[in-house]
């Protein structure tokens, strides 16, 4: 290996998508090395999913934004500020195709090619969604969505939110909402309560973020909203608008509370559209019944000059993505016979050890509901983008003997809308497997397509930059 | 009948004091704010966004992260623009129905 003091013959070209907490880490780190790497980010501002920023002229303080995150997120906007004139920045730019190791993006408009040694794709998460009936009428948002509303706008989505499905931000947002005085009318968590018990071992191994899970909830009860375990939702309700919501309880018996919003939202799904066309082969994961790209511990793809980090490769939040962040920086480095801090990577695989323990332990607290997606009524529209029905799926799988999510999708459109699947993929695979009577895996995955997200029709290429 | 005010769908509950913004909606005139994001700038006063070009009724955004394309709108002029990731400016002149329903390609 290279001493710290040589560098090779030429500095690689190092591309960085996404400026979260992953993105920035890694970018912190290959300039730290003497790389002057391109941040790419479609967002106007830095800081990622968790530590979004609000616009330049809202004046809340860190506490009020990000709680007890506020410290962590301060560190990683100074991180970037401290890089801001060391690295090429590119907000506002999205990276929407990839081939032979040149990158697409896509600025206000003007395209250019990127060319590049060493690409890596931190391109976070979004929420894992399910229909339920009526969940298209106005009203009702994901889960980060209703997050997003109040971090970065200071507005609540409605007056009394319903917060509906399971994960960590369930609790996590409902909180924010609650705190941030808004009368939150119930929080309906699909798990039951019993595999959070299942999971505390694995969940122990982080006590301060276990312990964190139980004052969200406590607060919540303690303010008399009404907390329950183990739901089946069965109906958002409105005539053109969100009046209430219908559910069944653990305990037996279909209950209604009026409200006039829907946060809803099943833990995460990793954004890994560029993986994908960057020919990254996929793994299918049991635990969350979800593809994954394949990587080794240190974030380093299969095919050369592509790495992966943070929620984008797989979900297992902020922290890890920071760690992530680094040790995909490093691996490129090594790779480019650029000497890593040996010590560095081994703490870092150490904490990235335990963060993929408590991973785990969400995994079992937090099941995806298969069931209920397998079960979604014929009528309920499954894809948003073009109204298509869970009937439409099954007529496709049934009449037409699809055999796969591909050829389902160009048989229905399901998948083909301008979401390219992110919100109706895991249903639909789920409602495909059951009409077969076949496993998820065996379904397959939705294959990512060029571009990853809809150009404005007045593109024009720029030369390559 | 007099006409009955109608609330916005989101509620602001701080930053409130920043200055005015004028757009117009369906030829109706909106006042939002500075910073507003165009999906916010039309619910903190509307109840929807869009109509759905599928028929199914009114929509009014989902992800609000530029993930699931369910907020575009229409403007007077013929673009259209993803309202969660677009800063409101003054003047704009919007639509949640498009002029001319042929102005969204439909992939084939
Ligand atoms: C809405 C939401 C809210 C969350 N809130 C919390 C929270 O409060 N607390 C918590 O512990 N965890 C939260 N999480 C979990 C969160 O995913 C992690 O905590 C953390 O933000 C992951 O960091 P990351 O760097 O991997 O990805 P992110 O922070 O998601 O950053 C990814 C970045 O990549 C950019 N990007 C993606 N694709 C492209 C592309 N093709 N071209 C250009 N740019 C692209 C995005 O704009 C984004 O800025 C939240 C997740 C979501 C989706």
């Amino acid at each position: 290996m290279a001493a710290a003091s040589m560098t090779p013959a030429t500095i690689p070209r190092a591309i960085v998508v996404g400026a979260g907490p992953a993105g920035v880490r890694a970018a912190e780190t290959l300039v730290a090395a003497g790389l002057r790497p391109m941040v790419i980010d479609e967002g106007m501002l830095s800081g990622g999913q968790i530590y979004r920023r609000q616009p330049a002229n809202f004046g809340r303080p860190h506490e009020t934004l990000y709680g007890y995150d506020a410290e962590k997120a301060r560190s990683l906007h100074d991180a970037f500020e401290a890089i801001r004139t060391q690295v090429d920045y590119r907000p506002e730019t999205l990276a929407w195709n990839l081939r032979e190791n040149v990158l697409h993006v896509v600025t206000n408009g003007v395209a250019a090619a990127l060319p590049f040694d060493a690409l890596i794709l931190a391109t976070g998460a979004t929420d894992r969604l399910l229909p339920i009936r009526g969940w298209t009428l106005p009203g009702c948002y994901s889960l980060g969505g209703s997050q997003v509303a109040l971090k970065a706008q200071a507005c609540s989505i409605g007056q009394r939110p319903v917060f509906l499905g399971t994960g960590p931000l369930l609790y996590l947002v409902a909180y924010q909402y609650l705190k941030a005085g808004v009368d939150v009318a119930a929080v309906l968590d699909t798990s039951p309560f019993g595999a959070s018990i299942r999971a505390l071992p694995d969940l122990a191994v982080r006590p301060g973020l276990l312990l964190r899970g139980l004052r969200f909830r406590r607060a919540l009860t303690k303010a008399g909203v009404t907390v329950a375990n183990g739901v089946v939702p069965l109906e958002i309700e409105g005539d053109g608008e969100v009046t209430g919501l219908r559910y069944h309880a653990a305990g037996g018996g279909d209950r209604r509370i009026a409200c006039d919003a829907v946060g809803m939202g099943f833990h995460l799904r990793s954004e890994n559209q560029l993986a994908d066309l960057a020919g990254c082969p996929f793994l299918f994961d049991d635990a969350t019944g979800m593809w994954r790209p394949e990587a080794d511990g240190d974030g380093r793809s299969p095919r050369a000059g592509i790495y992966l980090a943070g929620d984008g490769a797989r979900v297992l939040g902020a922290d890890a993505a920071e760690v992530g962040g680094r040790l995909a920086a490093l691996a490129a480095l090594a790779d480019a016979g650029m000497s890593a801090d040996a010590a560095l990577v081994t703490s870092l695989r150490g904490q990235m050890a335990t963060l993929d323990r408590f991973r785990r332990g969400l995994a079992t607290a937090f099941p995806w509901p298969a069931t209920l997606a397998r079960s979604v009524a014929d009528d309920v529209i499954l894809c948003r983008c073009e109204a298509i029905t869970a009937g439409t799926m099954r007529e496709t799988a049934e009449a037409k003997g699809a055999p796969e999510v591909n050829r389902a999708k160009a048989l229905s459109r399901i998948g083909m809308g301008r979401c390219q699947g992110r919100y109706c993929g895991h249903a639909a695979a789920e409602v495909l497997a059951g009409a077969r009577g076949s496993s998820l895996e065996s379904v397959g995955r939705l294959r990512g397509q060029a571009p990853v997200k809809p150009l404005s029709m007045a593109t024009v290429k720029a030369d390559t930059l | 009948m007099a006409e009955v005010p109608v609330r916005g769908r989101f509620h602001r509950i701080a930053e409130t004091d920043r200055p005015p913004v004028s757009i117009t909606v369906d030829g109706a005139a909106v006042t939002a704010r500075e910073g507003d994001s165009l999906l916010v700038a039309v619910l903190a006063s509307g109840r929807t966004l869009r109509q759905s070009e599928f028929g199914d009724g009114s929509r009014a955004g989902f992800c609000l992260m530029g993930a699931c394309q369910d907020c575009w709108m229409w403007q007077a002029d013929g673009g259209r623009l993803r309202a969660c990731t677009t800063p409101v400016r003054a003047g704009m002149d919007l639509l949640t129905r498009p002029v001319d329903e042929t102005l969204w390609p439909l992939p084939a």
